[in-house]
C-alpha cells in the first residue's frame, strides 16, 4: 500500500486540479448565459404580470404571480405602437423581397467570368465594400431624391449590401455549368434559365441571405431616425427608442383608448417583447444556416 | 464554357487585322451577353444612387453648402470646413477623445473576448453543453441596438431589476445608468454582450480546422496544456486573428454611432459625444453641413487608410493579411 501513495496522492490532486478548472469553465459559462437569460425572463414576466406585483417590486419582476395579458391587449388595440408594428413589418416584408430580387439578379449577372462588362461592375460591387459614403452625404441623396418621410428612405438606400452580392455569387458560381448549357441547348434565354435552373438550386443561399437581410430590415433604426420625422411612419425601433429607452408616458389617447391604463413597465415590456418575437421566431432557421459556414466560406475566399 | 466558344468562332468568321478583331470580339460578346447584363442593371443603380453618388457628395466638405443652394449653387471655401479639425475645435477635440478612449476600451476588451470564450467552448467535452452555450450567446447578435440599450436600461436603472432587489434587499443601489462616470464601460459591456458568442463563431471554424496530430506530437514531447495552446491554438488562429485585426482597425473612428445616440441624452455630450454622433448633431441638427462633411470625410479617409497601412505591414511580416499579395 505505501508504495503506491505517492502515486494515488498525485492522481488525487490531478483529478482535483482538473474538477476545479471544470468547475470554473462551467462558472464562466454560467455567468455568461445567465447574463443573456435573465434579462428575457424578466422582460418577459414583466410584460404579463399584474399592476400590484409590478408596483410592489418598484420596476421589474423575475416572475409574474397572476400573468395576464392586458399591457398586450392594450398596446395592440390600435394607436401608435399597432401602427408602428404595421409599418415595420411591411418594410421588412417589401424590403426583403426587392433586396432578394436585386442581389440575386445581379449575382447571376455576375456569375460568368469573363462576359461583357464582368470585371468593371465586379469591382463596383467590391469596391463599395471599402469606400462608405458617410453620414451627410448619404441623407443629402435621400434628401434630394424626395425620400424624407417615405417608407422608401427606410429600404432603397439599404437595398443592395455588396456582401450579400458576394456570397449568391460565389453559390451560384458553383451550379455547374453543364447545367445551364443544357438549359442553352434546350432555348431556353437567360431570363428563363435564371427563373428554372439558378432559382431552385439556390433556395438554401436566399433563405440564409433573406432572413440576415430581414432581421436587417426589422432592426433599422440608423435610417429611420435620419430620414422620417413624421410620428405617425414611425417604424418599432423608433416606438420603442421613445418609449421604452427615452421613458415617455404612454397615455391612453397614444393607445387604443384603454381606459386605464396597466403599469408603464409592463407596456414598456410588452412592447419589448413584440419587437423582439420575430428575431426569436426566425432564429433556430438563422442558427441551423449560420453554422455551416456560409459566412466563413464567404470570409476565407 | 465550351459551346460558348464554338458559337463565336462560328457565327464570328475568320478576323482579318488586330484592330477589327478586338472591336469584333467585343461587340459579339456584347450580344452574347446582353441578357446578361441586364441582371446587373438593377443592383448596379442601386450602388450608384446610393453609394457612388453620395461618395461625390462629399465634396460639400470644401463648400459653404447651404441645402436651398445645393451643390451646383453653393459657394466653394476650400479647406475652410478643415480648419475646425486643424485649429483644434474643443468640441471636435473632445469627440475625438472620446473615440478614441472607447476604441481603445474596445480593443482591451471586446476584441479578445470572443477569442478566450471560444477557447474556452471548444475545451468542453460535451457536445451538447456547447450547443446550447452557443444558441443562448449567439441570439443578442440579432437583436437591434434599441432593443440591446432598452434591456441594459431596464436591469441596470433605477428602476431595474438588480437595484429592485438590492433595495428590497437592503443593500445600497448602484448607479449605472445615466451616470457619466460609467458611461464608457457601460458602453463596452454592451458590446461585449451583444458580439461576445456571435464572434466565436469564425473562431470556432478555425480551430476545427487545426491538424489534431499536432496536439498528439507534443504530448508525446512532452508540452504542458499552455504550451501546446501557445504554439498550436494561438499560432492556428493567428491569420484569423490578424484578418479581424485589421479589418477592426478600419472602424477605429467609427464606435457604435446607434448605440451611443440612444444613451447621449442622460449623460451629456462631454462624455458621450463621439465623431459620428458630432457629425450627425453638427451636420443633420444643427445645419452646419460643411464642417459635419468635413469630420466625416477625414474619419472615411483615415480608416480606409489604416486598412490599405496595415495589410501592407501584414504582408512585410509574411502574413496573408485581408487579400492575397498580387
Amino acid at each position: 500500500m505505501s508504495l503506491h501513495f505517492p502515486q494515488v496522492r498525485r492522481l488525487r490532486a490531478l483529478t482535483a486540479a482538473r474538477i476545479s478548472v471544470g468547475a470554473a469553465k462551467a462558472a464562466v459559462l454560467l455567468i455568461f448565459c445567465a447574463a443573456v437569460v435573465v434579462p428575457f425572463i424578466s422582460i418577459i414576466s414583466t410584460s404579463l404580470a399584474d399592476s400590484r406585483q409590478v408596483y410592489a417590486a418598484g420596476g421589474l419582476v423575475l416572475w409574474p404571480e397572476r400573468p395576464s395579458f392586458d399591457a398586450y391587449r392594450a398596446v395592440l388595440s390600435g394607436g401608435v405602437v399597432s401602427r408602428a408594428l404595421l409599418v415595420s413589418i411591411g418594410v421588412t416584408l417589401v424590403g426583403t423581397l426587392l433586396s432578394l430580387v436585386v442581389t440575386t439578379t445581379m449575382a447571376y449577372g455576375l456569375s460568368r467570368s469573363g462576359s461583357f462588362a464582368h470585371k468593371p461592375i465586379l469591382m463596383l460591387v467590391l469596391f463599395a465594400l471599402l469606400f462608405t459614403p458617410g453620414i451627410i452625404p448619404n441623407y443629402l441623396m435621400v434628401k434630394g431624391l424626395g425620400l424624407l418621410d417615405s417608407y422608401w428612405s427606410l429600404i432603397l438606400p439599404v437595398l443592395v449590401n455588396p456582401f450579400n452580392v458576394i456570397v449568391v455569387r460565389a453559390f451560384i458560381m458553383n451550379i455547374p455549368a453543364d447545367l445551364i448549357d443544357a438549359a442553352k441547348i434546350d432555348g431556353a434565354n437567360e431570363f428563363q434559365t435564371f427563373v428554372r435552373i439558378i432559382l431552385p438550386l439556390s433556395k438554401a443561399v436566399l433563405a440564409v441571405v433573406g432572413l440576415f437581410v430581414a432581421v436587417g430590415y426589422w432592426n433599422n433604426f440608423f435610417n429611420a431616425l435620419l430620414y422620417i420625422n413624421d410620428q405617425t411612419k414611425w417604424p418599432l425601433q423608433l416606438v420603442l427608442r421613445t418609449y421604452v429607452v427615452n421613458n415617455a408616458t404612454l397615455s391612453a389617447s397614444d393607445l387604443g383608448g384603454a381606459e386605464s391604463l396597466p403599469p408603464q413597465q409592463s407596456l414598456q415590456m410588452a412592447i419589448l417583447v413584440i419587437s423582439l418575437i420575430p428575431i426569436v421566431l426566425i432564429y433556430p432557421f438563422l442558427q441551423r444556416h449560420f453554422a455551416k459556414g456560409v459566412l466563413v466560406g464567404a470570409v476565407k475566399g | 464554357m465550351a459551346v460558348n466558344t464554338q458559337c463565336r468562332t462560328a457565327t464570328g468568321g475568320p478576323p482579318t487585322e488586330v484592330e477589327t478583331r478586338h472591336r469584333g470580339r467585343r461587340s459579339q460578346r456584347f450580344h452574347r451577353d446582353k441578357s446578361l447584363l441586364l441582371f446587373t442593371i438593377p443592383g448596379v443603380c442601386a450602388l450608384l444612387l446610393f453609394h457612388y453618388v453620395p461618395l461625390l457628395g462629399n465634396v460639400i466638405a470644401f463648400q459653404d453648402y447651404q441645402p436651398y443652394l445645393g451643390i451646383t449653387g453653393s459657394y466653394w471655401v476650400g479647406l475652410d470646413n478643415f480648419a475646425i479639425i486643424i485649429n483644434g475645435d474643443p468640441a471636435f477635440l473632445q469627440a475625438l477623445e472620446n473615440t478614441i478612449v472607447l476604441t481603445f476600451l474596445q480593443v482591451v476588451f471586446v476584441f479578445p473576448a470572443p477569442i478566450a470564450l471560444a477557447l474556452l467552448l471548444n475545451s468542453l467535452a460535451r457536445e451538447w453543453v456547447k450547443r446550447v452555450v452557443q444558441t443562448i450567446l449567439y441570439l443578442p447578435h440579432f437583436l437591434s441596438w434599441v432593443i440591446v440599450v432598452a434591456i441594459f436600461q431596464h436591469m441596470l436603472g433605477s428602476a431595474g431589476l438588480v437595484n429592485s432587489w438590492l433595495r428590497t434587499h437592503g443593500y445600497t443601489t448602484i448607479s449605472i445608468i445615466g451616470n457619466p462616470d460609467a458611461f464608457k464601460g457601460l458602453i463596452t459591456a454592451e458590446v461585449v454582450w451583444k458580439e461576445v458568442g456571435w464572434g466565436t463563431i469564425l473562431f470556432l471554424a478555425a480551430l476545427s480546422q487545426i491538424d489534431s496530430t499536432l496536439y498528439e506530437a507534443a504530448e508525446v514531447d512532452g508540452a504542458s496544456a499552455w504550451r501546446q495552446m501557445w504554439h498550436i491554438t494561438l499560432a492556428g488562429l493567428r491569420p484569423l486573428i490578424i484578418l479581424l485585426g485589421i479589418l477592426r482597425l478600419g472602424d477605429v473612428l467609427s464606435v457604435g454611432f446607434e448605440q451611443i445616440i440612444l444613451q447621449q441624452g442622460p449623460v451629456g455630450l462631454a462624455v458621450s459625444e463621439v465623431l459620428d454622433t458630432y457629425v450627425y448633431n453638427n451636420g443633420v441638427l444643427q445645419g452646419s453641413w460643411g464642417v459635419a462633411a468635413a469630420v466625416g470625410l477625414v474619419k472615411g479617409v483615415i480608416g480606409t487608410a489604416l486598412v490599405l497601412g496595415a495589410n501592407k505591414v501584414a504582408h512585410l511580416f509574411g502574413e496573408a493579411g485581408v487579400y492575397k499579395k498580387p
